[in-house]
């Protein structure tokens, strides 16, 4: 049979800067193919050649064997192949169904036949087990059905090469596991996927083989039967990337209660708020909040910040009392804070490097001169943060808008912690980035808390959390399900996510230890 | 009962210029471009109609006039904004000095100052058999000129182009999400350049309403407004045509009811009533009529790579 897709030695120079070189990638009818590198590695720019939006300087594209020249997105849907890009390409005010039909044109009519083609899409929806009502506005849909409209949106217009650009990064566990089984579905049924992920762990448990692209070329193209993630890390960064960290010993005297929270409650934006929570962080650990997006853990931390109103309750930073403190209190008080949303919260985009270091520093004594900046001494100080962080930038005049995600996260990641907090909050703090910048963010959260800071680390990676906390505290619907250590068995940590109480957890395990 | 009827058909004769520009600013708007030059392509519209049908002798002559001056400023403002990416408020604002310059500075060159100006060949009333002739609803419905009709048939047949055919969903996608129509293969420049001429067009045809229709004379800046009045209209109707239709109705009432106010000599402030658009479309703003959503990417150039 021939082979669903082989790209062959395909250049893409950009203003003559080197995006893909002589890269080879052949994927097999019916496989699910990983496509794994650094940012910047060259995979968007392969796959966007693929999808017609990019044209190649030189190399061949064949589809099951035929020589194909893709000129435009039009054209590679034609030919069958489907992206579902990594920011979904739905438009929020319109229905589902409209978002399906939209450029095409199956009965040749000018006028749109919205009741055959909801017909059409509901018996698709049906044939791959997934429900979605047509007429529901795309805004009004989870990011999880959003993405099923994505790939309906692909099947519907007869796709047989799907490719999936980092569709996890988005989905709680169980809508990973839902895709996944969706992946099945498709190759069984013959169709084709390319994977593309940071996520080795979802490399080794669902792909049959993977090519790994470093600086613009192939790395190697590897059977996942024959490979582990540390090769396969290894191979993406060119070295060996370490994936564990020696953390330094905290002698429990020492430690004192830097952030202390009593029965907090709190409204929620969209879900249950806070309901009573209990927790508190001493100086040199991390704790770290497990839980599926959207039980409170942003409310949590809003609420710390001074970003949201406490309704009861008692928050306390280093003994002080700082319920609904102002925000500007709370920073003051040897607060940092990493936030979830970069583009929302933490960067001002159109912004350099300088002043987006500027903008929690504003107060600083040795960047004033009366009311004058001292732009010298701020320059100074980002220098340092850039060499110090590693950050990847032209100048520090570069607009942060210009680094890819690894390199904002960074310079995030410089400011916050050069400010020396006592309580430092990470959110997501490696959401979207590669493994080198990973390992980067994650070691320098372990250097605070060997250094002696409080850490309180939210994830929604549970490999995350167990790596680097000492303590895990999972959270269910506003309400803290048990605090436990870090290696405590996964089965436990998902069963307290779905909403049991630990204590629940260890009756249920000795009456069944009693039984036996 | 005769005083209502005729404050009806002074509000349907008022909204005529406005609902005809405001019906084609829907589809620039609702392809993600907002052109804040719909006054100044309006005059330059008025003066190129009132030219076209003096020197003709044809009223449609000046229609057609009217719409490929508006069209071509389309072109102008379209390049200027989807190609160069230009600011689209600096760039309308900027049409609307030109507008108002380009106008009186032709009137001047042409007709010359203070002379006796020509008056154009207008739209004379039309007499439908039957339906005139009904008592109350005839004078109320069929007294108007052949244009004001066509308006509002071309008002439904947008509506229906809008909300019903794959070209109006291709339309409202480009000014929501460009990126996302730009993977499923849709032009989105070509989109949004047809979208944007066809609006000129129309904001020009706007214009000669008022210069051949209205009126058979051309008066310097005699647009008074009725530009910014359309915008307002497009989003006190929600982005639909028959959306314009609702507001253009109660605009029209406000202009109406201003005119006969003055006829009538009180004592109430002319400007308080000359606000009223404003301050309906402020209201349609904060969602006292249910809340008015500009398209996503309205405003918001695109750029492809």
């Amino acid at each position: 049979m021939a082979n669903a897709l082989e790209m062959k030695k395909i250049c893409k120079y950009f203003s003559g800067v080197r995006a893909n070189y002589n890269v080879d990638l052949t994927v097999r009818q019916g496989e699910v193919h990983a496509l794994l590198g650094e940012n910047g590695a060259g995979k968007s720019t392969l796959m966007n050649i693929l999808y017609g939006l990019y044209s190649p300087t030189s190399g061949e594209v064949y589809l099951e064997g035929q020589k194909v020249n893709i000129t435009s997105p039009e054209k590679a849907i034609k030919l069958g192949v489907g992206m579902v890009h990594q920011h979904f390409m739905l438009i929020p005010a319109l229905t589902a169904i409209e978002n399906v039909v939209l450029g095409m044109d199956e009965d040749k009519s000018p006028m749109l036949d919205l009741t055959t083609a909801a017909k059409k899409l509901t018996e698709l929806a049906a044939q791959y087990n997934m429900e979605l009502d047509p007429n529901a506005k795309v805004s009004q849909l989870t990011v999880g059905q959003q993405q099923r409209l994505e790939i309906l949106k692909a099947l519907y217009r007869g796709a047989k090469l799907f490719i999936f650009d980092e569709p996890t990064a988005v989905l709680t566990p169980q809508e990973v596991e839902e895709l996944f089984n969706m992946f099945k579905l498709l190759t069984s049924e013959g169709k084709t996927i390319i994977f593309i992920t940071h996520k080795l762990q979802e490399v080794m448990s669902i792909c049959d083989r993977c090519t790994v692209l470093r600086l613009g070329e192939v790395a190697a193209t590897v059977d996942i039967a024959d490979t582990n993630k540390q090769d396969l890390a290894t191979l993406m960064v060119g070295k060996p990337v370490s994936m564990v960290y020696e953390k330094a010993d905290i002698d429990p005297a020492a430690q004192q209660t830097i952030l202390q929270m009593e029965n907090v409650v709190a409204k929620g934006t969209e879900h249950g708020g806070l309901k009573g929570i209990d927790l508190t962080i001493r100086s040199g650990e991390i704790l770290g909040i497990a839980g599926v997006d959207g039980n409170g853990q942003s409310e949590l931390v809003d609420c710390i910040t001074g970003l949201m109103k406490v309704e009861s309750g008692k928050v306390s930073i280093n003994g002080q009392d700082m319920t609904n403190a102002a925000p500007k209190a709370v920073l003051e008080s040897g607060v940092s804070h990493i936030p979830a949303d970069r583009l929302a919260r933490g960067v001002i985009m159109p912004m350099n490097l300088s002043e987006n270091v500027l903008l929690m520093n504003t107060r600083k004594k040795d960047f004033l001169k009366g009311m004058f900046l001292q732009w010298n001494k701020i320059n100074q100080y980002t220098d340092g943060i850039i060499k110090k962080y590693k950050v990847k930038t032209p100048s520090r005049n570069e607009l942060i808008q210009n680094l890819s995600g690894g390199n904002q996260q960074k310079v995030v990641l410089g400011r916050e912690i050069e400010r020396n907090p006592k309580l430092l909050i990470a959110m997501h703090p490696d959401r979207g980035l590669d493994i080198g910048a990973t390992s980067f963010v994650q070691q320098s959260i372990v250097d605070e808390r060997d250094r002696g800071a409080a850490v309180l680390l939210v994830s929604t990676e549970l490999e995350e959390i167990q790596t680097l906390s000492d303590r895990v505290a999972v959270m269910y619907e506003g309400q803290i399900m048990g605090i436990v250590p870090p290696d405590t068995p996964i089965h436990e940590i998902s069963m307290m996510m779905a909403g049991i109480r630990y204590e629940d957890i260890v009756k249920e395990k000795e009456a069944s230890g009693v039984g036996a | 009962m005769e005083a209502i009827i005729d404050f009806i058909n002074t509000d349907i004769r008022m909204m005529m210029p406005m609902l005809i520009a405001a019906m084609g600013l829907v589809y620039g708007e609702r392809a993600g471009i907002l052109n804040i030059g719909a006054e100044g392509i309006m005059l330059i519209g008025a003066f190129a109609g009132y030219t076209g049908a003096v020197f003709s002798g044809s009223p449609w002559i000046g229609i057609l006039a009217a719409m490929l001056s508006g069209g071509l400023v389309g072109v102008l403002f379209a390049f200027l904004v989807i190609t160069l990416q230009a600011d689209q408020t600096v760039v309308g604002a900027a049409l609307n000095i030109f507008g108002l310059g380009l106008s009186t500075t032709l009137n001047r060159v042409v007709f010359g100052v203070n002379s006796n100006m020509p008056q154009a060949r207008s739209f004379s009333t039309l007499h439908i058999p039957v339906l005139s002739d009904i008592p109350v609803l005839g004078t109320l419905f069929f007294k108007y000129n052949i244009l004001a009709y066509l308006a509002v048939i071309l008002l439904i047949i947008l509506h229906i182009i809008l909300f019903r055919t794959k070209l109006g969903l291709k339309i409202r996608a480009v000014g929501e999400n460009p990126r996302a129509c730009d993977t499923l293969g849709i032009n989105v420049y070509r989109v949004r350049y047809g979208a944007v001429i066809f609006s000129t067009m129309l904001c020009g045809i706007a214009g000669a309403y008022l210069s051949i229709a209205q009126l058979s004379m051309f008066a310097e800046n005699m647009v008074a407004g009725r530009g910014y009045i359309a915008l307002s209209a497009v989003v006190f109707g929600k982005y639909s045509p028959l959306g314009t239709l609702v507001a253009g109705l109660v605009f029209g009432g406000g202009q109406a009811l201003q005119a006969k106010m003055a006829a009538m000599q009180t004592n109430f402030p002319d400007e308080l009533l000359q606000a009223i658009p404003y301050l309906l479309t402020i209201f349609a703003l904060v969602g006292v009529v249910g809340k008015s959503v500009s398209p996503a990417a309205e405003t918001v150039p695109y750029d492809k790579d």
